[in-house]
């Protein structure tokens, strides 16, 4: 229907009602879409913001599991897994891999003594050219159920409110079964004699395209020799970097990849609940830590452990973890990457 | 090319309304995406990758099309600020529609991510590792996705100006169904 076009004259408002309205309405729904109108959505900037000390994030470095350092090594299938998974890297064969030993502290100098959570990084290449990324930690089990209740436990931690631990636990009683882990005293006195473990599940999927949920650890060959963190503090704030730097120049490390497959009903939804101890386990292959160097200049520096970067045959599960650390870690990597200068590397021109 | 038509031809009109689903998803998906941290994040940024591939591809195609079969002229009597207006914004689109992918690859790229468009079907890198033009990119891709869906806002409204205000056939040059190319304009 097509009206003859108006003169200056006969002015109409409604078309310009007209746009306004689908203007307006298409702003809100992307203003809507970005979170802008929902303040109570867990963010990623949330989630990150709340695992900074209270005196602000250390700029330049990883917001969670600042201090660290880097290694390559390789890994070696031996062909078990394609049994369960399509993915390359388990196709009997030596795949590189350049990995990075960390504390759980958003602090890259403290003291080794005073935190309890060591954490392993891997990013395993194979020659088609794609990656699986992992970031695994030495505690048995994840201290919470979902991504809320870890933003929660920040929150409590953090808070100083003499309750808040209290009402946390409350809501959380899950985080009860990590205390007797975190608050032991039988630490170990090396990163080599650590266990990493994904505690959150996967899907393998094998070449018929059936899924299997696992979680997977890596298990040091080194005997663990435990010592309390009083002891380990007795021995200087950066003794694991260089106990790890030394017993790798002396001999490559390695460790064994146990995949662990969930029997029906397990829970892999929560890495806080532990399976079974007689499940299904199957070695996979070996990981060897050939070489460490100085995170600084080394080359997992600018790696994101991102645990959503899987290969054809790995994918995630309904645990909520890995898309929550993944949005996590991205906001980290972009905010750290843009502080390069407070944390410049020597080898491009730092002033000395 | 110049031409007598009055309509944009019909594999332009089509790839444009494509294109036009596509944009939009993308842009919404994008700041989605970065709002979250439920498995919805997942599925949009698995989404976001191929679909700005397909957007580059397509915007190759339309800018191919665009110069063999050019566009309908604007209408004589059209004010000379919006003319010039006009021909700006679509210089502005082919430019965001080529450019904004290539800066996404080019951003993970630089940090050191494949790019996964499906299975194990990723793209090579295209830029060395380096933090200091990730984050140049990353900005550069933050800051024009609002850009382009500001310019979308203005495109609709201009061209619903054009329908409900001047009816002038600019309306119809890109959103008529009809395949016939040379029809009568609207009596003025």
């Amino acid at each position: 229907m097509a009206q003859s076009s108006a003169s200056p004259k006969d002015f109409r408002l409604w078309p310009f009602v007209v746009i306004a309205a689908v203007v307006g309405i298409a702003a809100i729904c992307f203003a809507y879409t970005a979170g802008w109108l929902s303040p109570n959505r867990l963010t990623p900037k949330k989630l990150v913001a709340g695992l900074a000390p209270p005196g602000g994030p250390a700029l330049g470095h990883r917001r969670n599991h600042s201090k660290g350092i880097c290694f390559t090594g390789t890994f070696e299938a031996n062909g078990e897994g394609s049994a369960l998974s399509k993915a390359p890297v388990f196709v009997r064969g030596q795949y590189p891999i350049v990995g990075r030993f960390n504390l759980g502290t958003p602090n890259p100098n403290a003291e080794d003594a005073m935190v309890r959570t060591r954490g392993l990084g891997i990013l395993i290449t194979t020659p088609d050219g794609q990656e699986w990324r992992s970031a695994m930690i030495n505690a048995p089990i994840f201290p919470v159920s979902n991504p809320q209740a870890f933003y929660d436990l920040l929150t409590a931690s953090a808070s100083k409110d003499p309750n808040a631990m209290k009402n946390f636990i409350g809501a959380n009683p899950g985080f009860l079964t990590f205390l007797p882990w975190a608050k032991s005293d039988q630490w170990t006195e090396s990163y080599a004699e650590e266990p990493y473990n994904s505690l959150n599940s996967f899907l393998f999927v094998d070449e018929s395209g059936t899924k299997h949920p696992v979680r997977w650890s890596l298990i040091p060959a080194a005997q663990p020799v435990s010592i309390s963190p009083a002891e380990l503090g007795k021995r200087g704030p950066d003794y694991l970097e260089q106990e790890i730097t030394q017993r790798v120049a002396a001999g490559p490390q390695h460790w064994k990849l146990m995949v662990t497959v969930a029997n029906p009903g397990d829970p892999t939804a929560d890495p806080n609940k532990a399976w079974p101890a007689d499940r299904r386990t199957i070695d996979v292959g070996t990981m060897t830590v050939q070489q460490i160097e100085p995170e600084r200049d080394g080359p997992c520096r600018d790696i994101n452990y991102d645990p959503t970067v899987l290969p054809a045959g790995i994918t995630t599960s309904d645990d909520p973890f890995p898309a929550a650390r993944s949005a996590a870690y991205s906001r980290s990597y972009n905010s750290r990457t843009a502080e390069e200068a407070d944390y410049p590397r020597t080898a491009t021109g730092a002033k000395q | 090319m110049t031409t007598t038509r009055t309509r944009f031809a019909v594999p332009q009109r089509i790839l444009h309304w494509l294109m036009a689903i596509c944009i939009l998803s993308m842009l919404f998906i994008g700041v989605g995406m970065v709002s979250t941290i439920t498995t919805k994040y997942l599925t949009l940024v698995q989404i976001h990758k191929p679909l700005g591939i397909a957007i580059l591809v397509l915007a190759l195609i339309r800018l191919a099309l665009r110069l063999y079969y050019g566009a309908p002229a604007l209408p004589a009597d059209l004010p000379t600020p919006m003319k010039l207006a006009a021909e700006l914004s679509q210089y502005i689109f082919y430019a965001l529609m080529i450019a904004m992918p290539l800066i996404g690859w080019a951003m993970l790229s630089a940090a050191e991510y494949p790019v996964v468009l499906f299975g194990s079907v990723h793209l090579p890198s295209i830029l060395p590792v380096s933090p200091s033009l990730h984050t140049l990119l990353w900005h550069a891709h933050y800051y024009l996705a609002f850009a382009f869906f500001g310019l979308i806002l203005m495109h609709v409204s201009a061209i619903l100006f054009h329908k409900l205000v001047r009816n002038d056939g600019v309306f119809e040059a890109m959103a008529s169904v009809s395949t016939d190319d040379q029809p009568e304009r609207p009596t003025h």
